[in-house]
């Protein structure tokens, strides 16, 4: 983005900045899926890049998500750095063998002689109206896999930012992308900007009464929630964890022994998600400064509903205002 | 005439799916040594074309000596799983042709993707047979460097790897080192796996990811007639190698017992493929003399007359039948052969039981590239817990 060092940009626009601009830093960078190229993706989000960086680089796969992960193992071992485009999260299951069994082994089976840096972008979660199969949110799948890391971005600046920084990671990470937030918020992008560190969770709203932990989707969420209880005079804390493979803890144990409470929420099911992990550390670490329980605000324990009725299934601003009130009342 | 009411009969149309059993050279099968020990022509393929009497002696010689040294590692290695010293062996007795005629097809610059059972192509890649065992004997999980040989660690997810060997051909693709023309240069691949990973989704999306995109790699089939205790015919309606047409490029059937005619037929696949000419299938037709594993019985599922028929065909007696026969090799020749094999097989006993186990802290290394936070903080909590008892190790 030589031309512009300032803009007000989608996250679907960030990520395609951030594309280009990993492209055009290493040769040895190329995307991989299905109506990435000349289509520009489902979601636009590789669009223009195969007319500049040609087939080569931008490759349109057969519909096959097995094949385009487990042939993308292959780039990666010859010494290339694959960015595979997975349609819809719901989609990413053919290729979960490929994906648990070889990509997070690679370097663990090869004593660290053939590590595969590569990256798996998800476009995760619901509210757009899809059919089944089109909204779900498979992170815990490959945040309880030893040997990938998994982050989440939530915003456009980060979007930018992250998927640049996954590119160069030396480990496999699964990218995952709130495609709800694509086209929905602009956000003024600098590119001159130092970014955090990729594995990092961010305190993304200072506040006082209790902890909000979300990432992906539900930071726009959490952020109105606290918006909300401000004007009843409660004071949330909201952190974006962006990583969720391996957990940045220390903003958030910082937090909750200010706070004494913590809320978590996320869209995929309450049981063994993210949540369960977070409220299993942060009892562990907190114990003696927590005024209540953490609590969780997820999707119900159910096959991702049909979308006229997932409204109630998605945590909202009201489930998550109703859980730190539950928090509070403790 | 057709089958269950509809459709062709699918021998009419592809011929029988078993000919090849039974002849020495049904027409679909590309035969240059008879079970015999007789050198046969075959109007495609051809071995030895150019060469010495003397340079094709020394080549046959050294096919016999692979095969040789390539039984001794599996039989040693099959004894050292029945005393306790490895916990498994995937046995390839019986398969050495098809393994040796395709390991040394292979130049420096190619690269391949085995299965478990490739014993024979390790061997002809530089592998020490000894880091083949460390896998079984539960070691390591593969003790070999996969760049310093060109040849990948062992893939236990039947097919996967056909994948990663279709993504790595594309790369060579990418890297301009196919169809330049110059020898030392263009390179291939090859992705080894057998008749039961056919049926896996796997290796048919690999195989349209190969013709798509006419990636240099030979699909090497392995049909040694038996997954576990399945036969072919539960993965299979028409002979394997004729599948490779519905997806666009050429399938070979080779007599995988044969060691001059996988090293004929392979050679020119992966010629094609350095050529810039696009992926085989070779379908080397073969058997599995053994068990799947040392941990199965194919007595409970398959007949002994079979393995005895299978008897007559053995490699590495034709071989060593022609080389006689023809006096291309002395018994000096055979005698040394088998001295090598005796101190390769006390070198891989003794090294076997002297592989000492990893360090229980070594199961923390190389989860990751970079290590993260809460491996080391994992990794520091169980040390410190093995500090706590008395006499801990270091």
């Amino acid at each position: 983005m030589s031309e512009n060092t300032k803009q007000k940009v989608t996250l679907a626009k960030a990520l395609n900045m951030g594309l280009r601009r990993a492209m055009e830093d290493d040769p040895k960078v190329l995307l991989m899926g299905e109506d990435v190229g000349k289509l520009g993706g489902v979601f636009r989000i590789t669009d223009g890049l195969q007319k500049d960086f040609g087939e080569d680089r931008v490759i349109d796969s057969p519909l096959a998500e097995s094949g385009i992960v487990g042939t993308a193992i292959g780039m990666a071992l010859r010494g290339y750095k694959p960015v595979v485009e997975i349609q819809f999260d719901g989609f990413v299951y053919p290729a979960y063998d490929q994906i648990v069994c070889q990509v997070a082994k690679m370097c663990y089976r090869s004593q660290g002689k053939t590590p595969l840096p590569m990256v798996i972008r998800i476009p995760f979660g619901g509210g757009i109206g899809a059919v089944e199969h089109h909204s779900e949110s498979p992170e815990a799948q490959f945040a309880h896999t030893p040997g990938l890391k998994v982050v989440a971005c939530s915003n456009p600046i980060d979007g930018y930012w992250m998927i640049q920084q996954a590119i160069a990671a030396p480990d496999p990470v699964i990218f995952l992308e709130p495609k709800r937030q694509y086209h929905a918020d602009k956000a003024e992008l600098d590119d001159s900007a130092t970014p955090d560190p990729l594995f990092t969770s961010r305190v993304v709203r200072r506040g006082a009464d209790c902890t909000v932990l979300a990432y992906g989707p539900t930071v726009k969420t959490a952020l109105k929630a606290a918006e909300a209880a401000a004007g009843e005079g409660k004071s949330l804390e909201v952190i974006d964890l962006r990583t969720l493979s391996p957990l940045d803890m220390t903003p958030v144990l910082e937090s909750v022994r200010r706070t004494g409470r913590a809320v978590v929420t996320h869209e995929a099911h309450v049981n063994l998600g993210l949540g369960a992990e977070l409220s299993a550390r942060i009892t562990e670490e907190c114990f003696y400064s927590l005024e209540a329980p953490v609590l969780r605000v997820g999707g119900f324990d159910t096959p991702y509903p049909a979308s006229r009725i997932e409204e109630d299934y998605l945590p909202d601003l009201d489930r998550v205002l109703d859980a730190v009130d539950r928090s509070l009342d403790f | 005439m057709t089958q269950a009411g509809f459709g062709p009969d699918l021998a009419e149309v592809f011929g029988p799916a078993h000919q090849a059993h039974e002849a020495g050279g049904a027409p679909d099968l590309v035969q240059l040594l008879t079970p015999e020990g007789e050198r046969v022509e075959h109007p495609d393929f051809s071995f030895g074309d150019g060469l010495s009497r003397d340079e094709l002696a020394e080549q046959v010689r050294g096919f016999f000596r692979d095969m040789t040294l390539t039984r001794r590692i599996d039989v040693e290695a099959t004894a050292l799983q029945r005393h306790g010293e490895l916990g498994i062996w995937a046995q390839l007795l019986g398969q050495e042709a098809a393994q040796i005629g395709a390991g040394r097809a292979l130049r420096p610059q190619d690269y391949v993707f085995p299965t478990y059972r490739e014993h024979g192509v390790a061997y002809c890649r530089g592998v020490d047979p000894l880091l083949l065992l460390g896998l079984f004997r539960g070691v390591d999980q593969g003790g070999w460097d996969p760049r310093a040989n060109n040849f990948g660690l062992y893939t236990i997810v039947i097919g996967a790897q056909t994948l990663h060997a279709t993504g790595y051909a594309m790369g060579m693709q990418r890297d301009g080192v196919v169809g330049t023309g110059d020898p030392d240069r263009d390179a291939a691949v090859v992705a080894h796996f057998g008749d039961g990973a056919s049926s896996q989704g796997d290796v048919n999306e690999a195989f349209i990811f190969a013709a798509s995109y006419n990636a240099p790699v030979v699909f090497f089939c392995q049909n040694n007639q038996w997954a576990i205790s399945e036969p072919i015919e539960r993965q299979t309606r028409i002979p394997l190698y004729q599948r490779a047409l519905g997806f666009g490029f050429p399938g070979i059937r080779v007599d995988g017992n044969d060691v001059l005619a996988t090293y004929a037929v392979t050679q020119a696949a992966l010629q094609r493929a350095r050529d810039g000419q696009g992926p085989t299938f070779v379908e080397a037709y073969t058997y599995r003399m053994g068990a799947h594993t040392t941990t199965d019985d194919p007595t409970r599922y398959r007949l002994s007359d079979d393995v005895e028929r299978w008897k007559l065909k053995d490699p590495i007696a034709r071989v060593e039948v022609y080389l006689k026969r023809n006096g291309l090799a002395d018994q000096a020749f055979f005698d040394s052969v088998a001295a090598e094999a005796d101190d390769l097989g006390h070198r891989l006993r003794e090294g076997c039981k002297a592989m000492a186990d990893p360090q229980p802290m070594s199961m923390f290394d190389h989860v990751f590239a970079e290590e993260t936070e809460e491996l080391r903080v994992q990794r520091e909590g169980f040390a410190s817990y093995l500090e706590s008892f008395e006499g801990a190790r270091a």
